[in-house]
């Protein structure tokens, strides 16, 4: 089929579009001098995507693109502004029915943002005056303008946006630096130390643990040190397969780099728009495709990182070694706590030549994990397979934008009356699983039949490309769709989890039941909505994502009680034999429960590590421990 | 010499106790506790027999029955059933354990259980069920007045039973009770329960089958050690529980009380029932108590005998069919109170750590861990307190209570007096009472002693317990003390249905006539040795002495008959009647308890020939200590004070 190969190529240019239409900045000539004849350069310098003042392409309080978000028009029918998404500038009809029913919301009533920053409202910086001058003097590139300050002051957890929205502003980092390569970041330490200044390393700032949230009881002058001027691919080893990369570099950017001298690193976080290198090291980052490229550990042959103790390197770049305990994974997950990551060994692979997405559908949810969870257990997992609940294929389909043809809109009901009425599927419990698939075209179509088969034994349905295209498209606009909610007095978040293959079902019910029962003790005056996914499949496991959302209209404190009912739903996690989490990290959001999940000698040795490499707490983000 | 050594144990338990006291700042606070009974609102009762005595039963036995289902059910067949259960990955892992250690083969054991389960399995069936709701609306009309039942409650459990799987537990004090219970869950167009019996029934002809099919599945009495057994029978609830097959109903108390007391409950099958929802199978389990009261019990003779040392008749098809002389007699009212669900999540919360059963797979049985027993054992007491609070208490119960303590008798005058003070003390402390309005208190008094007077001899206004319908020729004495007693423990079946009302205040009041000064730590310490004398008799949950002082203290507090004050317990002028009473109601059982270890150390082998020897001699007047129950649960608590201990002879 012609539109396997086309809808493959649209999703690269998903990607590649982003970078077209960025407004080329003034942002090229600052790197340090020494950096430059360091390595040989893969690319020139002018193609620097993140610019150093992201607030002009960027939102300063939601998520991504400034000019990429989610309204009603004027028919009360929802759009997508843009050009930079297979989503822009379409109509999406159903979206608003979805969203009055599913909330209980109402065009009417409107919660808007600040539209702009209240300058006044930031704290002047409180600068470490002798550490600014030597990073001056040392041509670093510094700035404490208040915007700069700002964006760097939160990741977008629920509470930080919130507040942004509502133009209060917390404490925000007194200096921002950004280092230009591995050296200017050893200098920058060792000021630091000299200094006693707390430094926060901030590369995508898509986190959703309160990472970035500078700690309240911090007395130091808190720097905020943006890695998004290292973006350089310092080199590929065609050899060996492997590309040796700068940290600051974000997904999209290494993606579509490599993949024009034909390779990827197959490593595609949903917030691989914007998250950097150095971010998913730091916390142990999970991509989608990991089923054929792994995740960020398995990826990763040589990491370098600058700590106040020095810098911590493995000597060789062997594939595997037994040396002790993998001081690699000291550094995987530490959560900026120890130091920064600034160069990185990652392994790639040649872009595949097919790829193809495809959907399948079962009568309910049940039956769908049990076929996940046999994909699982033949090990013929496709690149992705992820299974949304009822709710969410819902959810799934209000994004549908309009049709253009009689004949796609009759096809469609064709499609929906075989399903429910010939299959009998109950429209309230089927769910969908949707797949990707990728690597030689008679390898994925022969590894489409297998798992079609499998899911066949499960009452599957293959339900076409386009459904399985949508779902993955959900992944990529869901964040804006929350701002979209926000304007609504709708406010919501996601969270994850991962669990052995046999709880995965019980888990999903009873974290699910849990959010509704808490959020109707608490007065939220409208069900809320309460969805999973099952995204990753391992040997022993599943990876389960929450989408957790609800109308605040009339609760006075809607912040608190969403952070209570999230508060609860991690303990019915925990307590269905879930993880404290699968990728998303620790932060400070789940301080709490690091303990209780790997006991207080582990703890203790996590600690002692930090102690030794960082004992003035120069890294004082205060994450994790 | 006794005295000295049960003042010495509890001087030794003075100096942690204060600690305690001090630490848990108890007497800081009476602020308005939800705790107290009284202030508790109960629902009201409609009679279900109006409507059956009005219209055709057999109509009623035929009608549409579409009972509210649970909204997670997994539909399936009780044939389906047995093969989910064998099939289940709990009982495969035991099959295999048990063949490994016997040396037997996997199918053997495989076969074992299929044999077991079909002799534990129910198999529910509709038409048996209106078999019984004819028969039994036929049978109810004739033995009872009215049937009355807390609408409100049904309406909770419907909603209760939608919601999660739910787990009845009703009181015991009657064969009647699980036949009742399917007959309103039948009546009320709910689920029909299934019902953990114990394997008694089973041997009648007939009548057992009959039972299988209304839905009782049966289990052994004891099978302590038998692995396959066990997992055969907690797999078997379990998964009736999980895919909402029906409410589970079973007795937490275990078997029938002879005494009418609460017994201790067990929790074994409470654990079994909620385990599903400690491992996360489940997301609740409602419990719904039901507490089921008698004016006057089917097996009250039947009781007093056994409890006399008399074997129960062995349940069988023509014992039953022997029995059906009760059908002739009039057994007043019945009532069924279906108490709040209560639910297992919120119960747990804070006391349970669902992630302790986090690393081994959920089907290898697990022995609960400390905590977990700790948590069972306290979540029965509660349900059992809440069924004792829910206790329709007649007027009766009163009478009988002041018969018992006047064993001279008393004037029908002064017993309705006495009957309507009680009355009052009685509502004060919160007593869930039933007494008809606007009548006279005499009338109401001369009513119950109607109903209950094969108990009674009434002669000349005088009112007295005794033997009426025994032939007088030639009675030995052996004989004529037997009868008595059994009048006198049956009396005390219905005295015993209040106890739990009296009994905080009454040890209060004992420990402040014992403790010789009114300092509130003495008074305290003499009041939780008393606790622990007494905890094999009634339900005082093990950990709840503090809150048990402090509601004694409030009840007596608010009636006026002590004032607490910050470090001293001072009685009242006028409070010297009720404190009499208190005291007396409990040295009835409690003198019962010294003397009885003076007979065991007397006796030590034969104790209840010789009792009853001495008795019959005249040497002592108390006829409720021939009581096996009381004698057994004075053994166990003095094996737990270690003021006696056991000597294989």
């Amino acid at each position: 089929m012609a539109s396997n190969s086309s809808s493959a190529q649209q999703r690269l240019r998903i990607i590649a579009g982003h970078l077209q239409k960025r407004p080329e900045e003034e942002n090229a000539s600052v790197a340090a001098q020494e950096c430059k004849a360091e390595a040989p350069r893969s690319e020139p310098s002018s193609a620097t995507p993140v610019p150093r003042r992201r607030q002009e392409i960027m939102k300063w309080n939601g998520w991504g693109y400034s000019d990429s978000r989610f309204l009603f028009n004027k028919k009360g029918q929802a759009e997508f502004t843009g050009k930079r998404y297979r989503l822009s500038g379409l109509i999406l009809p159903s979206l608003k029915d979805w969203f009055e029913g599913t909330f209980g919301a109402n065009l009417q009533h409107r919660s808007p943002a600040t539209p702009s920053l209240n300058l006044s409202a930031v704290a002047p910086p409180h600068l470490n005056q002798p550490f600014v001058e030597d990073l001056k003097a040392a041509g670093l590139s510094v700035s404490h303008d208040p915007e700069d300050r700002v964006f760097r002051a939160h990741g977008h957890c629920l509470h930080e946006v919130f507040a942004l929205r509502e133009g209060r502003i917390g404490r925000v980092p007194d200096v921002v630096v950004w280092p230009s390569c591995h050296n200017d970041v050893e200098k920058i330490v060792e000021l630091a130390c000299k200094h006693n200044v707390c430094l926060i390393p901030y590369g995508g700032g898509t986190s959703v643990s309160s990472a970035l949230e500078c700690p309240r009881e911090e007395t130091r002058s808190i720097v905020s040190l943006d890695t998004s001027q290292m973006n350089r691919i310092l080199w590929i080893d065609e050899k060996n397969l492997t590309a040796h990369v700068e940290a600051g570099i974000i997904g999209q950017d290494l993606e579509r780099q490599l993949n024009e001298r034909g390779y990827c690193t197959g490593h595609e976080p949903d917030s691989m728009e914007f998250s950097s290198l150095g971010g998913w090291v730091a916390t142990r980052a999970s991509g989608m495709k990991k089923n054929i490229y792994g995740n960020i550990e398995d990826l990763v042959v040589h990491i370098k990182m600058v700590t106040p103790r020095g810098v911590i390197e493995k000597s060789c770049l062997g594939p595997r070694m037994s040396t002790g305990p993998d001081i690699h994974h000291f550094i995987l997950g530490s959560e900026g706590t120890l130091g920064v990551v600034t160069e990185v060994t990652l392994k790639i692979r040649p872009v595949p030549e097919y790829q193809k997405y495809g959907s399948v559908v079962f009568p309910n949810f049940q039956q769908g994990v049990a076929c996940l969870r046999e994909v699982a257990r033949q090990r013929c997992a496709p690149a992705s397979i992820r299974l949304m609940d009822n709710e969410q294929f819902q959810f799934g389909h209000a994004l549908k934008p309009q049709v253009s043809s009689i004949f796609t809109s009759f096809l469609d009901g064709l499609k929906k009356f075989y399903i429910t009425k010939f299959k009998g599927f109950d429209p309230h419990h089927l769910c969908v699983a949707t797949l990707l698939f990728e690597g030689d075209r008679g390898k994925v179509l022969q590894h489409e039949k297998q798992v079609y088969d499998i899911a066949a034994k499960f009452g599957g349905l293959a339900a076409g490309e386009d459904n399985g295209q949508r779902g993955y498209m959900l992944t990529f606009v869901i964040a804006y769709l929350r701002d979209l909610g926000m304007d609504y007095y709708v406010i919501g978040e996601s969270f994850e989890t991962s669990v052995p293959w046999d709880r995965v079902l019980d888990l999903c019910r009873n974290v699910k039941e849990r959010i509704v029962r808490e959020c109707k003790e608490r007065g939220v005056q409208f069900p809320p909505l309460s969805t999973c996914r099952v995204t990753q499949t391992y040997d022993a496991g599943a990876c389960v994502y929450f989408y957790f959302a609800f109308n605040y209209r009339g609760l006075s404190d809607p912040v608190h009680i969403y952070e209570q009912v999230e508060h609860a739903a991690r303990e019915e996690i925990l307590a269905n034999g879930g993880s404290l989490s699968h990728h998303h990290g620790v932060g400070k959001l789940r301080k709490e429960w690091m303990k209780a999940s790997v006991s207080g000698v582990g703890l203790g040795m996590l600690k002692s590590v930090k102690e030794y490499v960082d004992p003035q707490n120069i890294f004082g983000n205060g994450n994790l421990l | 010499m006794l005295q000295f050594y049960s003042w010495v144990l509890c001087n030794c338990e003075c100096n942690c106790n204060v600690l305690q006291l001090k630490n848990k700042s108890l007497f800081s606070s009476y602020n308005g506790s939800s705790l107290h009974p009284m202030l508790k609102k109960r629902d009201d009762f409609e009679d279900i027999l109006e409507e059956r005595r009005r219209s055709s039963d057999l109509r009623y036995a035929l009608r549409c029955y579409t009972p509210t289902l649970y909204r997670g059910l997994v539909p399936c067949k009780a044939s389906m059933l047995k093969s989910i259960v064998l099939q289940s990955d709990h009982l495969q892992y035991v099959i295999k354990q048990v063949s490994s250690e016997s040396g037997e083969s996997t199918e053997g054991v495989s076969e074992e259980a299929s044999l077991i389960l079909d002799e534990m399995a129910h198999c529910l069936q509709l038409s048996t069920i209106r078999f019984f709701a004819f028969t039994l609306s036929k049978a109810f009309k004739r033995l009872f007045r009215s049937v009355c039942v807390n609408e409100e409650g049904i309406q909770r459990l419907q909603q209760a039973v939608q919601e999660h799987p739910v787990v009845l537990l009703p009181s015991h004090r009657s064969y009647m009770d699980f036949l009742m219970m399917s007959y309103l869950l039948y009546t009320y167009d709910l689920p029909l329960p299934v019902i953990a019996a114990g394997m008694d029934f089973m041997s009648m002809k007939f009548v057992g089958e009959m039972l299988r099919m209304s839905g009782a599945f049966f289990i052994r009495r004891s099978f302590g050690g038998d692995k396959l057994y066990w997992a055969v029978f907690s797999e078997y609830v379990k998964t009736m529980l999980r895919n909402g097959y029906a409410p589970i109903e079973f007795f937490l108390e275990g078997t029938r009380s002879r005494t009418c007391k609460s017994l201790t409950p067990k929790t074994g099958l409470l654990n079994i029932v909620m385990e599903p929802f400690f491992k996360g199978e489940l997301f609740d389990v409602n419990l719904v108590p039901v507490s089921i009261s008698y004016e006057r019990i089917l097996e009250e003779s039947l009781y007093a005998r056994e409890l006399l040392g008399i074997p129960k008749p062995k349940e069988s098809t023509s014992g039953l069919l022997k029995a059906r002389r009760v059908l002739s007699e009039d057994y007043g009212s019945m009532y069924v109170y279906f108490g709040h669900p209560v639910s297992v999540r919120s119960l747990a919360e804070g006391k349970i750590n669902r992630s302790q059963y986090n690393l081994l797979p959920r089907y290898i049985p697990q022995k609960p861990s400390a905590d977990t027993h700790e948590f069972l054992s306290d979540a029965a007491f509660r349900l059992v307190r809440i069924q004792e609070e829910n206790m329709v208490l007649k007027p009766w119960v009163l009478i009988a209570t002041l018969l018992l303590q006047n064993p001279d008798g008393l004037d029908l005058s002064s017993l309705a007096e006495q009957t309507d003070w009680l009355r009052h003390l009685a509502l004060a402390f919160g007593a869930f009472l039933d007494w008809p309005d606007h009548e006279a208190c005499s009338e109401v008094v001369s009513c119950s002693l109607a109903l209950h007077r094969h108990l009674l001899s009434v002669s000349a206004g005088h009112v007295q317990l005794s033997v009426t319908d025994v032939p007088q020729v030639e009675t030995t004495p052996e004989e004529a003390v037997f009868h008595q007693a059994v009048v006198v423990l049956s009396c005390a079946s219905y005295r015993n249905q209040i106890l739990h009302v009296f009994l905080r205040p009454a040890l209060l009041a004992m420990a402040m006539q014992s403790a010789n000064s009114n300092r509130k730590d003495d008074v305290y310490n003499g009041f939780n040795f008393l606790r622990k004398v007494f905890s094999n008799e009634f339900i005082l949950c093990p950990g709840d002495s503090v809150q048990d002082f402090e509601e004694a203290c409030y009840l007596l507090m608010k009636r006026g008959v002590l004032q607490v004050l910050e470090h001293e317990i001072v009685m009242s002028a006028s409070g010297h009647s009720t404190l009499a009473f208190l005291s007396g109601r409990g040295v009835a059982v409690f003198s019962d308890h010294k003397r009885l270890i003076l007979l065991r150390f007397e006796m030590s082998i034969f104790c209840f020939l010789c009792a009853f020897v001495i008795m019959a001699s005249g040497r002592l007047k108390c006829y409720e200590a021939l009581s096996s129950d009381l004698q057994k649960n004075a053994l166990a608590a003095f094996l737990r004070l270690k003021a006696v201990r056991k000597v294989k002879v």
